[in-house]
């Protein structure tokens, strides 16, 4: 029996008048991988969002392994502790080199000593292939390289989930595969993993199952060998036509 | 006005041009210093936001904390320091706490600094990524982790040139604190001009060395920036970095 983690019922956030989440059920279970697919404006990245309360929800429950996070027992810095989250614009910390922006995390937040620190962030360092650059300063490398920076960074945290904002949205073509395949290899250990993304071929290679959103709710959820293949909704086969073919 | 005897004054008078230069400068740079720690808090205070998820309590202290800062930072903007000198130390600093003029000209100009300086720190604040604060919360910091950790240096980076001007001007606006006759240069040259009756000679040389005074501090501060800006590396140059590089000459 897989350990349900993360639990959501009835989510509704909305930005002043406008309902951007209207009502989302979905569960993610221990190791699963879910892509989250769907046109810009439909309510993926605010779902994501919500998840480690970036967003607070209006409306709904979000259970983290069985506890409701958004009933105000829990504390918010704790709860993102073990959500690590990867951003589209990577967000590495300008005022820092690279080892720091992987040490700061597990040194301020979870009181590891400066060795224990560097020590762990120089194994996700080379485990990304950024062990060379751990001197840089995030201002002195690429787009792709920043990224797999972030991945370490989030991934010092020791993260029970990982959530991935568009990772690759803000990257050139040809690296976006360099950041791909990290997160293709963190899939293959077992990591659960949340992944807003707009790469189709990527989502349908590395995800347990996909969710494909639309207005604000889940429209059509599967395997992805069936949800490319041969989706029940109009919509989603219109979406999917829209992207998959041009 | 002779310079023959501009440059003899100045030979004589030394000891006192001197003496009001260490008082100016004793005074410009601890108000800067303490006005510098006083925005740090206010604009700390201004910059946090009232979330969504805050309790009663909490929202309430925010907002009230928030409406004391602005009533604050808009008086002390909106009189003169001139104003704001005579009346603190008449009403306040001397019957009350029983400072000295020059402990008085210290206090006055670091709550004006602090209110100036706590709106150049909001701005520092706003100018920094909320991508950078997003990444902080998302790994487990607290609001106030993230503010000194992440946020604070990078706002008081971009906020340096905005908070060295501040210490420039003090330099010269101290010169007001002779209405509660604190001994600073503009007070000594008074001085002096009053008891040889000559006014000319000893206020030219007191404005050459209120400009030697702050065409240094200017130079040292963009010494300074330039340190700042400059991202310390030791890794070999590649690709992305000669790219950047020619795009900062252009």
């Amino acid at each position: 029996m897989v350990e349900t983690i993360l639990e959501i019922k009835d989510l509704e956030k909305s930005f002043g008048n406008l309902k951007v989440l209207r009502g989302i059920n979905f569960s993610l279970r221990q190791s699963e991988v879910v892509c989250l697919i769907g046109a810009s404006g439909s309510g993926k990245s605010t779902l994501l969002r919500c998840v480690n309360l970036l967003e607070t929800p209006d409306g709904g429950q979000i259970l983290f392994k069985g506890s409701d996070i958004l009933s105000g027992a829990i504390d918010v810095n704790v709860h993102r502790q073990k959500i690590g989250m990867v951003f589209q614009q990577f967000n590495l910390f300008n005022n820092m080199n690279v080892l720091k922006n992987c040490m700061i995390g597990p040194m301020q937040v979870l009181k590891k000593s400066e060795a224990q620190a560097k020590e762990k962030a120089l194994h996700f360092l080379n485990k990304v292939g950024m062990l060379d650059f751990a001197k840089a300063s995030p201002l002195q490398i690429s787009g792709g390289q920043k990224q797999r920076v972030a991945i370490a960074r989030a991934l010092c945290m020791d993260p029970e989930v990982l959530l991935f904002d568009e990772p690759t949205s803000a990257l050139d073509p040809e690296i976006v595969d360099e950041v791909l395949s990290v997160i293709r290899d963190l899939a293959k250990e077992g990591l659960t993993m949340m992944i807003v993304t707009h790469e189709m071929a990527f989502a349908r290679d590395v995800s347990d199952y996909v969710v494909f959103m639309d207005q604000g709710v889940i429209c059509e959820a599967g395997k992805p060998e069936v949800l490319f293949t041969k989706p029940t909704q109009e919509r989603t086969r219109a979406f999917l036509s829209r992207v998959l073919h041009h | 006005m002779s310079f023959t005897k501009a440059w003899e004054l100045f030979q004589t008078y030394l000891p006192l041009f001197a003496y009001g230069i260490r008082i100016t400068l004793f005074i410009s740079l601890s108000g800067t210093i303490i006005g510098l720690l006083i925005g740090l808090v206010v604009g700390g205070i201004r910059a946090i936001k009232v979330e969504p998820r805050d309790s009663f309590l909490q929202s309430f202290c925010k907002r009230f904390a928030h409406a004391l800062t602005s009533i604050y930072i808009e008086v002390f903007r909106g009189t003169p320091m001139i104003v704001q000198g005579m009346f603190l130390y008449h009403s306040l600093l001397k019957p009350v706490f029983g400072l000295n003029s020059v402990w008085a000209g210290v206090v006055i100009v670091s709550i004006n600094t602090g209110a100036y300086m706590a709106e150049i720190i909001r701005a520092g604040i706003q100018s920094v990524d909320i991508g950078q604060s997003e990444a902080a919360r998302s790994l487990g910091m607290t609001p106030m982790q993230s503010m000194t950790h992440i946020i604070l240096p990078q706002a008081i980076k971009n906020a340096f040139p905005a908070m060295g001007n501040e210490f420039v001007v003090n330099i010269k606006d101290t010169s007001v604190l002779n209405v509660i006759s604190v001994t600073e240069l503009y007070f000594e040259t008074a001085k002096i001009a009053g008891s040889i009756f000559r006014y000319a000679e000893p206020f030219f040389i007191s404005a050459v060395l209120y400009f030697i005074m702050t065409f240094v501090t200017t130079r040292i501060l963009r010494f300074i920036e330039k340190r700042l800006n400059h991202t310390a590396s030791s890794y070999p140059t590649s690709q992305t970095v000669v790219e950047a590089t020619v795009k900062g000459q252009l």
